[in-house]
């Protein structure tokens, strides 16, 4: 059963309504004993990354987070917000993260259009079972105004041009996370969250 | 790169979508969560919802049809339409949408764009302005004012200061909407559009008149606007209707550049596989 994680600044439904669709296996989960249940996580989420921290803490989530994904490493996916609190730290806010992914999340210059809104391709960096359907020119919905700078090359999954290349998919270990909105990334998006359901990390 | 956008709008009474002119004489089209279910089919890029009535009559938003249509949009999906606190955007991301656009009700209350924008991230926070073109004029500088209450209502403020201040208040888009051009089929007002384009960062809308393949081309070029919303030319019954596809491909003839369409296989037509 895939564990939504539902918290106050989340789009939780968006997610949960995709992997319906899908027919897959899910239930919201709000509190640390629902998440637990969950033999695979998501956190989805449209925020900000200090509210998005902040409810997190408030649900007290956190501590059943990391059990789940880095102790008994479940497959986690994060989605937009959901990677960038991955990260040590963010520019948003001036906070810090998770920290389960090294490196930090930063601001899109001035000189693009800040958030980046819109369908942006997404282009695979290795193979990964997760980012396998993503085949370059593969179009993606991104809704942003930051983005991730992982500290080790290797967990660059996929990159996408925005004014310079940045990371648009990240992960490690049991561990992936895309910047942009696989829940909104028509066909292709469905087929991301599809390939997720059945992944078996090897970690 | 990042691609133009093609954005159906919904104008939504009692959970079916309407059309009309000038913002007015509504005439009845489809249930929305049909007509959404069928441009999902058709990959329009975006919808976006607006609950018309919802400010005017001072009532919440609609949010079982918002929730109905959410369950068949696996694109990005707007809502706006009576939206006055942080509890009603909440609500409103509950029921599936992630984006949220205000309009009337910021104006009233700009506050409700920062609140929003700290408690969700700018990037889900639309400003949706009706503008009218008044010639220029004391306190309205460009010529164009914006109008709230579904064009009913004069605000007195100019269109370039208000969203200036919109985005320097947290707004991550800003929607263009001509009221002089709603329903008519003519074009959007380029010149209100790239004007607006050249005063903010963040993404413009153009929304207004577009009713054929060269008005869309326009305004994403002409018009410096990031993404285009369309509605007549897809299911208005008062003129010939073009399919997504037929938009998506006469666009690119024109060089602007969309996601591309899937063929039945799921590979982008022009992809690599």
């Amino acid at each position: 059963m895939i564990g939504v994680i539902d918290y106050r600044a989340g789009n939780a439904p968006s997610v949960s309504y995709a992997l319906a669709h899908l027919d897959l296996e899910h239930r919201l989960v709000a509190g640390p004993a629902e998440l637990r249940t969950a033999d695979r996580l998501v956190l989805p989420g449209v925020g900000a990354a200090k509210a998005t921290l902040d409810s997190l803490f408030e649900a007290d989530l956190v501590d059943a987070l990391h059990e789940r994904v880095l102790s008994d490493r479940v497959p986690f996916l994060g989605i937009c917000i959901g990677l960038q609190i991955l990260f040590e730290h963010s520019e948003e806010g001036d906070v810090d993260g998770l920290g389960w992914i090294p490196g930090v999340v930063r601001r899109f210059p001035d000189s693009v259009r800040v958030p980046q809104i819109g369908w942006n391709t997404v282009e695979p960096t290795r193979a990964h079972p997760v980012t396998d359907g993503l085949v370059a020119p593969a179009h993606c919905y991104f809704v942003n105004s930051y983005h991730c700078d992982p500290a080790d090359p290797d967990d660059v999954l996929a990159v996408t041009d925005y004014g310079s290349p940045f990371c648009s998919v990240a992960g490690r270990a049991n561990i992936v996370a895309t910047q942009f909105h696989a829940e909104k990334s028509g066909p292709l998006g469905l087929g991301l969250l599809e390939r997720f359901a059945g992944w078996e990390p090897r970690c | 790169m990042l691609t133009k956008r093609l954005i159906a709008c919904f104008d939504v009474i009692a959970g079916r979508v309407t059309k009309a002119q000038q913002f007015q004489d509504n005439i009845d089209v489809a249930p929305a969560e049909e007509l959404a279910a069928r441009l999902y089919a058709d990959q329009i890029d975006e919808i976006v919802f607006y609950d018309i009535t919802a400010s005017a009559e001072r009532r919440k938003i609609d949010l079982e049809t918002v929730r109905r249509v959410a369950g068949h949009v696996f694109v990005p999906f707007t809502v706006g339409g009576g939206i006055r606190s942080l509890d009603d955007m909440f609500e409103v991301l509950k029921a599936g949408a992630e984006k949220i656009s205000v309009d009337s009700m910021a104006v009233r209350d700009p506050t409700i764009i920062r609140a929003g924008a700290e408690a969700f991230g700018r990037q889900c926070i639309v400003l949706s302005t009706q503008v009218k073109q008044v010639g220029r004029r004391a306190g309205i500088p460009s010529g164009y004012e914006v109008f709230i209450d579904g064009a009913r209502q004069a605000t007195g403020l100019d269109a370039l200061e208000w969203v200036r201040r919109g985005e320097s208040l947290g707004a991550g888009e800003v929607v263009v909407n001509s009221i002089d051009r709603d329903g008519a089929a003519s074009g959007y007002d380029l010149d209100v559009t790239r004007a607006v384009a050249d005063a903010v960062n963040i993404p413009v809308i153009a929304s207004g008149g577009a009713g054929t393949v060269d008005d869309i081309a326009a305004g994403l070029t002409d018009g410096g606007a990031q993404a285009a919303i369309i509605s007549s030319i897809l299911y208005s019954p008062r003129l010939a209707n073009v399919g997504v596809a037929e938009l998506k491909a006469g666009l690119a003839a024109r060089g602007v550049e969309t996601r591309p369409f899937l063929d039945e296989t799921g590979a982008e037509a022009g992809g690599a596989r």
